[in-house]
């Protein structure tokens, strides 16, 4: 694959409720982060990918909604519906395929204005599902409960992972709910669905993101820190929740096994300095832990309490406070990325693992119970 | 932020969208349901492929991308492989908080039923449990004409 | 690794009102299926799947999820693209970077609408700012009628120059056995059918439908041994601007058309489109379309379009044929009306247009409509590109 590096990053504050703020004034405000991040102007941006959900926004065509603070004006652009991460793997392959040698791509959710219950309870399928009043949560439940039963994994140590991502939050300024609690706390908090409790469960916040791709050549010309991308795949598992015995998470293997390979990585647990994952529920950053080889199959929970996966573990896992931090639903996954680039770049702040950050990992989740998910593998060094 | 926001109070449109929907059962949806409905009934579909029996029915396998060919008439009956107790209530659930959503293994079929139980103390309710459908008075083809499945015996 | 990339197979259901007998994902699979078909390959070839529609129309969120068992996306890479009207279109594009990047040798492309299951003005409206101009918008019919004032306005066109492009794309469609309308109108007929918006009347105005389509793209070294006619993609260009109805100023004159098409011809080295290009399915949504926009396409200059349609120019037979299929005056599934066109060229540049097809077709063009005035446009080759 030609060298491909994301040269500019931005994101806002992530909020329960950014009142002021519409779809267009979130994104604009991502985007002259990331702009100012690349020092680029917006006449130096090939081509744009918004990425949006019409559901969320209450809004059909909701790419309407934010083309124009995207910097779309007199080029070309397109729309992704779905999680950030599809989206910058579209944006990457319009400068693979020789078209364009810049892309920006941005993403946003403003999960405050709407029933989030009734948005996702339309992923359902309106024949066969939809009447049962399944939600995100409550589908998630049966997943952790399935996951959980399994493989013997307890309540305790999925909350470790809230304290963990609670706390790292508290170092990240643009998370919506950095805490300070305990594994007593989180047992305690008022009970969603069996077995999630409320902190279990990542909030549902307003905010935006972007980050923009470019090719080699154009790269060296803007920035003396482009982040390369190193491998990237993506991958979808069967749709009915039935089809599927929720434990395992099948589509995140053959998407993070053809990313490694991509990305020549054979050891993910040693090679990986940090990961970025799609942690809407403690039980997820568990069984993705698992499905990116960090631990064996069943191993999530003992990794979850051994410190592994620590700012300051061996394989640090959402220092950022990941989703649990902060959620603006389809940003999630982007917000990932940029948090995976100011690591490498060694920006990260109070969230920074280590001064050597040489490969870093992100990853994006579309759909009910994981369904689908993106991989993508950054790096400090082109090779 | 500019003085005026500090003195105001924001507005905030209400809007509710309502866009109606039939949505088109299909064929194979619709005997599926007609026969939950009219027979009190549950069938599967079988892949001829893989020889999975697919239940809710598909008009074409989602693993091997095939037609699938034959009605299989299931017992009704199944096993619990998973559960969740919902306590936080929603407008569109089918019951009151709390009751329980279960992933269930029909016997015959290979893959799984979600639906709701009731008639169960949930405290009680465990993996590996047997259930059966009890099916609502009033039916008119709908996956609640089961009204929810419970433990046998 | 930028490779050359082609459309190689296309399947579509037989377009309808409304499908009774299949669900969403029933109707997806029937696209598929042919299109698999016309490749001569099967699911286990095909390396990823992209797929959109709108939203509103069926009520369905994440529908690159919701569609697996019928698209075929099962542990593959799957994904949703959609921007309203153009959806289509902007799959088109998107299946031709995908594969020309060398992520995907093979990628299956599937616009769809089951229009039937939703009130349609009622989901379109709700693409507006819900603020600002949600409680005056009345749909896509009263602002397109707007448009064609504004034509009838500054350049002294009539209803019956509309209805002769009208009668021309019906006339199309019956040729095309996929078509959904398949009549055999006069201008009379277009003339005295309802108003729906002056001046807009019934048969003026595309009809809603459910159906599908589903393109195969390949890259070179594989496309050529699927098909002895791959549809190399030449060049492709768009522009959506503006977020408001308002901000849509120029309204004799379609703006995105106007930029996307300069870029177009740009990157293809035309100066004469009319001269160079053999063949055109063009979204064109309702008559007066037919009109302006080929004069912001630069196929003729501003007020001109009337005499080329009446020149016959437009027609099958004449110098440019525009929308052999009968276009989407004859088809209207959103979702993949835009990739209809894509696929209707693609089946002009393989000779296998049947009773539709245009003689010795080198270049052709689909382009996209929708949204806020959006445009996108793709150009397919007979021959591979340099």
């Amino acid at each position: 694959m030609e060298r491909i590096a994301i040269v500019g990053v931005g994101q806002t504050k992530h909020e329960a409720r950014k009142i002021q703020d519409s779809f267009a004034d979130m994104v604009y405000e991502a985007v002259k982060m990331a702009l100012e991040d690349a020092g680029m102007g917006v006449n130096q941006v090939d081509n744009v990918i918004t990425t949006s959900n019409d559901f969320w926004d209450g809004r059909t065509i909701s790419s309407m909604a934010t083309g124009d603070v995207s910097g779309a004006r007199g080029k070309n652009v397109s729309c992704v519906e779905g999680d950030g991460t599809f989206g910058a793997f579209y944006g990457m392959t319009r400068i693979l395929s020789g078209s364009y040698g810049t892309t920006l791509v941005t993403a946003y959710s403003k999960g405050s204005e709407s029933e989030s219950p009734m948005i996702t309870n339309a992923a359902f399928d309106p024949i066969y599902m939809r009447c049962l009043g399944l939600d995100l949560v409550t589908a998630c439940a049966l997943q952790a409960r399935r996951y959980m039963k399994r493989y013997g994994i307890t309540e305790e140590q999925m909350a470790m992972i809230s304290v963990k991502n609670h706390l790292n939050a508290l170092s990240n300024p643009n998370a919506h709910l950095g805490l300070k609690i305990t594994v007593d706390d989180v047992m305690k908090s008022r009970k969603v669905s069996d077995p999630l409790k409320l902190l279990d469960c990542s909030p549902v916040s307003d905010g935006a993101a972007c980050i923009i791709l470019a090719n080699e050549e154009r790269a060296r010309k803007i920035t003396d820190k482009p982040v390369w991308v190193k491998g990237v795949s993506f991958c979808a598992d069967a749709y009915l929740l039935g089809d599927r015995d929720l434990a395992e998470c099948k589509a995140l293997e053959k998407a993070a096994r053809k990313a490694y390979g991509m990305a020549g990585i054979r050891d993910p647990r040693r090679e990986i300095d940090v990961a970025e994952v799609y942690d809407a529920f403690t039980y997820q950053e568990s069984m993705w832990t698992e499905g990116l080889g960090f631990c064996g199959p069943g191993e999530g929970g003992k990794l979850a309490v051994s410190g592994a996966t620590a700012k300051g573990g061996d394989i640090p896992v959402n220092p950022s406070g990941g989703l649990l931090g902060a959620h603006p639903v389809i940003a999630g996954g982007l917000i990932r990325m940029v948090e995976a680039v100011r690591q490498i770049r060694g920006q990260a702040g109070a969230m920074q693992v280590k001064d050597n950050v040489k490969i870093a990992l992100a990853h994006g989740v579309n759909g009910v119970c994981g369904q689908s998910h993106c991989v993508w593998l950054l790096g400090r060094n082109p090779n | 932020m500019h003085e005026f926001w500090r003195n105001v109070e924001p507005i905030i449109y209400e809007g509710r969208i309502k866009v109606p929907y039939s949505w088109q059962a299909g064929e194979t949806a619709t005997y599926f349901l007609t026969r939950l409905r009219d027979e009190q009934k549950i069938v599967g579909k079988k892949c001829p492929k893989c020889r999975k029996v697919l239940v809710p029915p598909r008009k074409n396998c989602p693993f091997c991308f095939v037609h699938t060919d034959a009605w299989v008439e299931l017992s009704g009956e199944g096993e619990v492989e998973t559960f969740t107790i919902v306590r936080r209530g929603t407008r569109i659930q089918p019951r009151k908080t709390p009751f329980a959503y279960a992933v269930i293994r029909l016997d015959g079929a290979d893959t799984r039923f979600v639906h709701v139980l009731g008639e169960v103390e949930l405290g009680k309710i465990k993996e590996g449990m047997r259930v059966k459908p009890v099916f609502a008075q009033e039916r008119k083809g709908s996956p609640l004409d089961i009204a929810y499945f419970k433990p046998v015996g | 690794m930028a490779r050359r990339t082609a459309i190689v197979a296309t399947g579509q259901t037989y377009h309808k009102s409304i499908r009774r007998d299949v669900n969403g994902q029933e109707l997806i699979n029937e696209a598929v299926v042919r299109s698999l078909e016309d490749a001569q390959l099967t699911m286990d070839d095909i390396d990823g799947v992209i797929i959109g529609n709108m939203d509103h129309f069926e009520g369905i969120n994440y529908v690159d999820c919701w569609s697996i068992d019928g698209s075929g996306g099962y542990m593959k890479p799957t994904m949703k693209l959609t921007t309203g009207g153009t959806t289509g279109a902007t799959l088109a594009i998107a299946g031709y970077h995908m594969v020309a990047s060398g992520m995907f040798d093979k990628l299956l492309v599937i616009g769809w609408e089951k229009n039937s299951e939703s009130d349609t003005t009622g989901g379109i409206i709700t693409c507006t700012d819900p603020i600002v101009e949600r409680p005056i918008v009345a749909g896509a019919i009263s602002g397109l009628a707007c448009e064609a004032q504004a034509y009838m306005h500054k350049y002294g066109a009539t209803p019956r120059d509309a209805a002769r492009v009208s009668v021309r794309d019906h006339k199309h469609g019956c040729n095309n056995p996929h078509a959904h309308l398949r009549l055999d109108l006069t201008i009379e007929d277009v003339l005295h059918s309802p108003v729906l918006a002056d001046p807009l009347r019934l048969h003026d105005m595309c009809p809603r439908t459910d159906g599908a389509c589903a393109v195969i793209f390949a890259c070179e070294g594989i496309a050529e041994k699927i098909t002895s006619a791959p549809a190399w993609v030449l060049a492709t260009a768009n522009r959506h601007m503006f977020s408001d109805y308002s901000d849509v100023v120029q309204m004799a004159s379609l703006l995105s058309m106007v930029e996307a098409s300069k870029e177009l011809w740009g990157k293809l080295g035309i100066k004469e489109p009319l001269k160079k290009v053999d063949v055109i399915e063009m979204y064109q949504p309702y008559s007066w379309a037919g009109m302006m926009w080929i004069e912001d396409m630069g196929l003729c200059k501003k007020g001109e379009g009337p005499r080329l349609i009446w020149d016959g120019v437009t027609d099958m037979g004449g110098e440019l044929p525009i929308n052999p299929s009968g276009g989407v005056i004859c088809t209207n599934p959103i979702g993949a009306t835009g990739l209809i066109r894509a696929a209707e060229i693609a089946l002009q540049i393989q000779g296998k247009a049947d009773k539709r097809q245009v003689p010795d077709v080198q270049l052709g063009v689909s382009t996209g409509f929708g949204g806020n005035w959006w445009t996108d446009m793709i150009a397919f080759g007979k021959k591979k590109p340099a």
